[in-house]
């Protein structure tokens, strides 16, 4: 088998397996719809308050809470990805196994994971948005080029939300116990992606620093993108370069850890 | 050994509960670095919450009305009462796992009452985090806000926060109970929990009508500080209902967690003709 | 005291709802177990066996109240299991071979001081349980070690201790030797034997293996879809279907089939070679006749397993 097709195969067994928890995904879209609409109603009292804030209205406001919503699954910004699996398979050393497959860890795990977000994308994220939409008056761009740009924004979001869990599921190789690492990740993901709060609403230094950060790259780029905010160009060539820098971060690191376990004997 | 009478099981229970619990502090105890990282992560998340309501309001002066102190007192009973439930039975929603994998099975195998069993199932001290987090913003709240302090008023600090987990309580039970019936849905609670002290944080005049009699008429998640807390603040609540509801947290509460053991009953009775 | 446990005309029906088609769904029952009837006096060892999804652990789960029965009356001890939960837990002890209940990062004994305050096993009987079972079941170098430290076998034998400290009467065994090696398995079996000759505890075994009921029941149940289709002597069983134990040989390097008097090769695969013979004849002449023709390198034998001979009896019955 080619490794193009195997990667393929890898992806299409990433989006079926999660595809067969069906009451999972019921359960996941009505959670994701019950917390847009608590945000909703809050930023719509921000929006009252200061219309404008952020550089947004209030339709664009509540576009974006429904965008996150759609979002949270799809780039496991709340954890659920690959990384729970990974890191429990180099804690019992399985990982060794998947060392010795003729394929590559990181693209294996990779393709896998976007066949995962790839499904949650369209069974986790579509409906809240939806339901969004026809309940409130939403910001959406009549022409098909803005989505089309925005997708594709999406697309490189997924590597770079890919690239930083696989360096926090490499941490398994050096911690027993992986647990507080991912907590602190999702943390840090939560915050700093936009989840909560724009990241065009954050104030000062704080807003300029969360800006130039990773997470900056999941949720607010394609945002940006699709409520008319930034240019496609530049905002691509940022998520590209975080996604390479932490694709290539992941080698370094998988290597190194590729060899401790060598070393240990597998 | 006499069958259990129903304080007899309450005692049961609680001891059980207390046993299991015990277990649980001591297996976490055999990482304790992990324990301290959690413990504090735990705090953190809670505490970046808060942050985002403080980021809002360094934009704004007020939101629904209320300026940051009040939307702080609201913030902090919540999460004070949600932590101590969360703290207390917040593993509840691990059922559907447990049912898939069978490990339930080895619970009613033991003789002791299965839902302290499960209540008492991955106790974890590190959850102390949210509920401190949450004090210290009710504390911090409580020198900024501007109450006039009634005996009343006062009475029903305690009150409101003792009822508030009561409900929370009912929630997670009858969480649980409905994963009996669909095990993958965990998530379902989730909306309803950490949804739950989420809207709770934010004052009902934020939101639409028909959501606040929802949550005051349907799932009465308002008695945990909303109806109550708008009162010492002496605010009016958005609905026009009579003060004395006010004081309505504790029946709500005992309402709450007697339907949430019936629906447990049913749950359970539902596991044991049906095995799956 | 004839009947220890007695279940007379026992069913259970679960409905299993099928997708039939994009949202509609059917209904279907299915009877797991079927006006099942047999009795166990105290202090018998019994082996319950049959092919996965026979109703083997629907019985189990019946006898212990974990599931309540559809149809028919069940006793065990005296005491109705699904009403009375609870009160049945303190006289029956429990092993499910692949599900542990011991506490995975805590000390062995921690599960048991667990156990001790949970059943409330007074003091003086819980510390006699306790040196009784360290010492039969060698575990007094475990004690201290985390269980997830231990062994499958090392394990299992600490589940076995756990559940009989409460000294139940009746004991149920959930494939107890699965994954086990042979000297973990002998362990487990002698211990048992033990248990029911000297203490006469009434034990219920479930397993895939034969040689555990070869070894320890005198009685053995056979069940499928539902009903009971074999009641008796395992040697009963045994003629019912005449079975083959495997013999299997690796060699040096790829050969054609080997040849031995007595058995024959059933499956080549590269330097590896099974051969069946008779369960009722020794391995070794056969052994012996490999080994001074053919260049060896390793040889285990396995065992006919229980759905071979179950298979072989139905066969059987078909023929006559």
């Amino acid at each position: 088998m080619g490794a193009g097709r195997l990667y393929a195969a890898v992806a299409a067994g990433g989006f079926r397996r999660y595809a067969t928890y069906r009451a999972a995904t019921a359960a996941g879209v009505f959670t994701n719809t019950v917390f847009g609409l608590i945000l909703v109603y809050t930023y719509r009292a921000l929006w009252d308050e200061k219309p404008h804030l952020g550089g947004y209205d209030q339709a664009q406001a509540m576009t974006y809470v429904w965008l996150g919503q759609a979002f949270l699954s799809t780039l496991a910004i709340g954890g659920g990805g690959f990384e729970d699996e990974l890191m429990e398979r180099i804690r019992t050393g399985d990982v060794a196994i998947d060392l010795y497959r003729p394929a590559d860890l990181q693209l294996w795990w990779l393709a896998a994971d976007l066949g995962r977000a790839f499904f949650q994308f369209l069974g986790r994220g579509l409906i809240p948005f939806v339901f969004g939409a026809l309940c409130f008056p939403l910001y959406l761009p009549a022409d098909a080029g803005t989505w089309v740009a925005f997708l594709v924004a999406v697309a490189l979001a997924m590597l770079v939300g890919f690239g930083i869990r696989y360096l926090v599921a490499l941490s398994a190789f050096w911690l027993l116990d992986g647990t507080g690492v991912m907590q602190m990740a999702w943390l840090a993901g939560f915050f700093c992606s936009g989840m909560l709060l724009p990241l065009n609403v954050f104030p000062g230094t704080l807003g300029e620093v969360v800006r130039v950060l990773p997470w900056s790259s999941l949720l607010q780029a394609p945002a940006d993108i699709l409520l008319g905010h930034g240019d496609p160009l530049p905002t691509y060539l940022r998520q590209a370069a975080w996604a390479a820098a932490l694709l290539g971060a992941g080698r370094l690191v998988q290597s190194a850890a590729t060899r401790r376990v060598v070393v240990q004997g597998g | 050994m006499a069958p259990w009478t129903r304080r007899g099981r309450l005692a049961e229970g609680l001891r059980t509960y207390r046993l299991v619990a015990g277990m649980w502090v001591r297996s976490t105890m055999a990482y304790r670095a992990s324990f301290a990282m959690t413990a504090f992560g735990n705090f953190a998340a809670t505490f970046l919450d808060f942050a985002a309501i403080m980021l809002m309001f360094s934009r704004v002066d007020a939101l629904g009305g209320y300026p940051l102190s009040e939307v702080a007192f609201l913030y902090g009973l919540s999460a004070v009462s949600f932590g101590l439930t969360d703290l207390g039975i917040g593993s509840m929603d691990r059922l559907g796992r447990r049912v898939r994998d069978g490990t339930l099975d080895t619970l009613l195998v033991r003789p002791a009452p299965v839902l302290a069993q499960v209540a008492a199932d991955r106790f974890a001290l590190r959850r102390l985090g949210r509920v401190t987090q949450g004090a210290l913003v009710l504390g911090w709240s409580l020198t900024r806000v501007d109450i006039d302090w009634t005996a009343d008023r006062l009475l029903l600090m305690p009150v409101m926060v003792v009822s508030g987990c009561g409900i929370f309580c009912a929630v997670f039970v009858a969480g649980a109970a409905f994963q009996f019936v669909a095990q993958d849905a965990s998530e379902v609670q989730n909306a309803f929990t950490y949804g739950g002290t989420t809207l709770l944080q934010y004052p009902p005049t934020v939101f639409a009508k028909e959501l606040v009699r929802g949550v005051t008429f349907v799932l009465p998640l308002a008695f945990v500080n909303w109806l109550p807390a708008t009162y010492v603040l002496g605010r009016p609540y958005p609905l026009g209902l009579p003060r004395w509801l006010a004081w309505a947290p504790p029946l709500v509460a005992v309402g709450c967690c007697a339907l949430a053991g019936l629906a447990w009953r049913a749950g359970l009775r539902s596991y044991r003709s049906t095995g799956s | 005291m004839g009947e220890f446990i007695a279940l007379e005309q026992v069913e259970k029906v679960f409905e299993v709802r099928r997708k039939a088609g994009f949202l509609r769904r059917e209904r279907r029952e299915v009877r797991a177990v079927d006006s099942l009837s047999f009795t166990v006096a105290r202090g018998e060892m019994v082996g319950y066996i049959g092919p996965n999804g026979a109703g083997k652990s629907t019985t189990i789960k019946m006898l212990t109240g974990i599931l309540t029965p559809s149809g028919g009356r069940l006793r065990v001890a005296g005491i109705d299991p699904a009403r009375e939960r609870a009160r049945l837990a303190h006289r029956i002890g429990v092993v499910f071979g692949q599900r542990t209940t011991l506490w995975w990062d805590l000390p062995l004994i921690d599960s048991y001081r667990l156990a001790h305050r949970m059943y409330r096993i007074p003091d003086a009987r819980y510390r006699e349980n306790l040196g009784r079972l360290v010492e039969l079941l060698e575990l007094g170098e475990l004690l201290d070690v985390p269980v997830r430290q231990l062994s499958l076998g090392q394990r299992m034998r600490g589940d076995i201790a756990a559940a009989l400290l409460h000294d139940p009467d009746v004991l149920y065994l959930d494939e107890p030797t699965i994954g086990l090696d042979v000297v973990s398995k002998a362990k487990v079996r002698e211990f048992l034997r033990e248990l029911n000759a000297e203490r006469g505890t009434t034990v219920l075994l479930t397993t895939h293996d034969l040689q555990d009921i070869e070894q320890l029941c005198s009685r053995v149940m056979v069940i499928d879809h539902g009903r009971l289709v074999y009641d008796g002597p395992l040697a009963g069983l045994h003629e019912a279907g005449e079975s083959e134990r495997t013999l299997v040989v690796d060699l040096e390097r790829e050969l054609p089939p080997v040849e031995a008097p007595g058995a024959r090769v059933v499956r080549v695969e590269g330097p590896r070679q099974w051969l069946a013979f008779p369960a009722g004849r020794s391995a070794a002449p056969v052994v012996a006749h490999l080994a001074a023709r053919y260049p060896l390198v390793d040889l285990s034998v396995r065992e006919p397993d229980i759905e071979a001979v179950i298979a072989r009896m139905y066969a059987e019955r078909a023929v006559s």
